[in-house]
């Protein structure tokens, strides 16, 4: 199948290089601690924050840092077809471990002894890519939550087809079996943090794609940094003195 | 952007649109640009400075690890987060949920990264005599407070692993009993010398704890009820019929009256609106709410429509506005 026209237009009517429009939203859970809604294109994911709060398992409490947990879902209406997946199927528990491990990187857990931080994601719309929304998503929550980071996290996938790399791929792309390689880094001290790739790829064309995806990871920081930066200049001025 | 859930008409949302610039207009023109996010470079503008809470060091360069506000005192530079867990210091004054009766102590949920600590030894007993504390008094903690109450205590101190330690040496603090609990932002919350007010034309105490649990209850004159009894107990054995005209007093007593109790529940709207607003919570901002919604002569219900939201954000525009004109 052709995913990218003669005219060098994908099949929905992106250029290869080009992302799905991003939106962000913070505080959508009055009741967590911090909370975000991110979306790229028809992906939407929902993030929420609890913590640092009191380790609930006491037999995991650590006295140097903070616990990180993490939990994956997704919504029965998020894809097309509705399937009723059991709640710890094999896939969101590795998602959950991915973002897990993702975000204990950024997070400045010594600084939060005996403490415990639960990250809880959902996929609301899925249309490939969740793993990367759900990143960003719970970076925006993190953040929101005022808790302390090395870094922003932010993520973005990009793949090979037709022989040409292509950014963020959405699910009919992703789906079509072709290398799908996933990046997460960490903007400012360019770091990745994250790098998953299913499907082969040769070593000349991995460079092109994990390019163009650390290309498309910072433009997310951007995006991610000017909300923040709205939202805390916001918080400020209603507050006043 | 944090947005409020709320059906606003388009008029409405004009006029709140319209009070939140003119809030930016206030403020931003005392600090500008002190604003930060997460990994953003503070600049530096002299040498030996002290990096304070919410910074750190990344090759030689300042960069903030979370989202708030710069603040520079002399050398030191720190990042005053907004939306973050309560923060202790010593002397605040909370209000807290005992979650647990451990060996003599109480394990209290304040907002913070961990349960405090409400030592058995650092509060004061009922009877309040100073004395060592028995095995008696540890099988009787339940008697003072269960789980699910309602404490008010101040921060003792903290200790170096993070744990925090509480204590209630007075007759101020103690079980908090007929009135509601609201949770709002710590950050809305500001340090000051007062936090117990007594709203004498209500008839209500207000309790702004520092970790951001407010308390709105009907007032309680003395809390050395148990003083009294002492003197009771010295004098002759009670008469039946004299216990029998206490427990009226006693129904008496715990029967909070309707008014007080629509009085309680005006004044925690308030802060459901303000808190809601984002705006700081003092006292002088809640009473001139309360009025205002009085004024109005609005339903209690009434003050969580979406009207009194914008008109409680004008007001505030106003206010502050008036308030700058003064200075």
């Amino acid at each position: 199948m052709e995913y990218v026209s003669p005219e060098g237009l994908r099949l929905d009517g992106r250029r290869p290089t080009e992302m799905r429009q991003l939106r962000a939203e913070i505080g959508a859970v009055a009741k967590a601690d911090g909370s975000a809604v991110f979306e790229m294109g028809n992906t939407k994911v929902i993030a929420a924050v609890y913590g640092p709060r009191e380790v609930q398992n006491w037999s995991q409490q650590m006295s140097d840092q903070a616990l990180v947990r993490c939990e994956y879902s997704m919504a029965n209406f998020s894809t097309g077809d509705r399937m009723r997946k059991p709640k710890g199927d094999r896939r969101s528990t590795e998602i959950s471990l991915v973002i897990r491990q993702t975000m204990e990187a950024c997070i400045l857990t010594h600084l939060l002894p005996r403490s415990q931080i639960d990250i809880f994601v959902q996929v609301l719309q899925a249309d490939g890519g969740t793993r990367s929304a759900c990143i960003n998503a719970a970076t925006l929550a993190l953040a929101d939550a005022g808790i302390p980071m090395r870094d922003l996290v932010t993520s973005c996938s990009s793949g090979c087809l037709n022989r040409t790399p292509l950014l963020d791929l959405n699910y009919v792309e992703d789906s079509a079996g072709g290398p799908d390689v996933t990046v997460g880094i960490l903007p400012t001290l360019d770091k990745v943090t994250l790098l998953q790739m299913d499907a082969k790829l040769p070593t000349d064309a991995f460079e092109d794609v994990m390019q163009l995806a650390i290309e498309g990871c910072k433009a997310i920081a951007n995006y991610i940094k000017e909300v923040l930066q709205e939202n805390t200049k916001q918080l400020e001025c209603r507050r006043g003195l | 952007m944090r947005n409020l859930q709320l059906s606003l008409n388009q008029t409405q949302k004009v006029r709140l649109q319209k009070a939140l610039e003119k809030l930016e207009s206030v403020s931003s023109k005392s600090n500008p640009n002190s604003c930060v996010t997460v990994a953003d470079n503070i600049p530096i503008y002299e040498d030996g400075i002290l990096k304070g809470h919410g910074t750190s060091d990344r090759k030689g360069e300042l960069v903030a690890t979370v989202c708030g506000v710069v603040e520079r005192i002399n050398k030191l530079i720190y990042v005053r987060s907004l939306r973050a867990r309560y923060k202790p210091e010593t002397g605040d004054i909370v209000i807290g949920r005992v979650i647990e009766v451990a060996q003599k102590r109480w394990k209290l949920e304040i907002n913070f990264t961990q349960d405090a600590v409400l030592m058995l030894s650092s509060m004061n007993l009922p009877d309040g005599i100073q004395r060592r504390r028995t095995a008696v008094d540890e099988l009787n903690m339940r008697s003072i407070f269960t789980e699910n109450d309602l404490v008010c205590a101040e921060v003792r101190s903290s200790q170096g692993d993070g744990s925090l330690q509480l204590q209630a040496r007075n007759q101020k603090y103690g079980k908090l009993e007929r009135g509601q609990l609201l949770t709002v932002d710590p950050y809305l919350v500001k340090r000051r010398k007062q936090h117990f007010h007594h709203l004498e034309q209500y008839g209500i105490d207000l309790i702004i704890g520092c970790n951001g649990f407010i308390w709105v209850g009907e007032h309680i004159d003395a809390r050395d009820k148990m003083l009294v009894d002492q003197v009771n107990d010295s004098e002759q054995p009670i008469t039946k019929s004299d216990q029998n005209s206490m427990d009226l007093d006693e129904q008496d007593e715990t029967c909070t009256l309707l008014e007080t109790r629509q009085n309680i529940c005006r004044i925690a709207n308030a802060i459901r609106v303000l808190s809601m607003l984002g705006f700081n919570i003092t006292l002088e901002v809640i009473l001139e709410t309360v009025n205002l919604s009085n004024s109005l002569t609005l339903d209690i219900h009434e003050m969580l429509g979406s009207e009194f939201y914008v008109l409680v954000a004008e007001s505030e525009a106003e206010r502050r506005i008036l308030s700058k004109r003064k200075r």
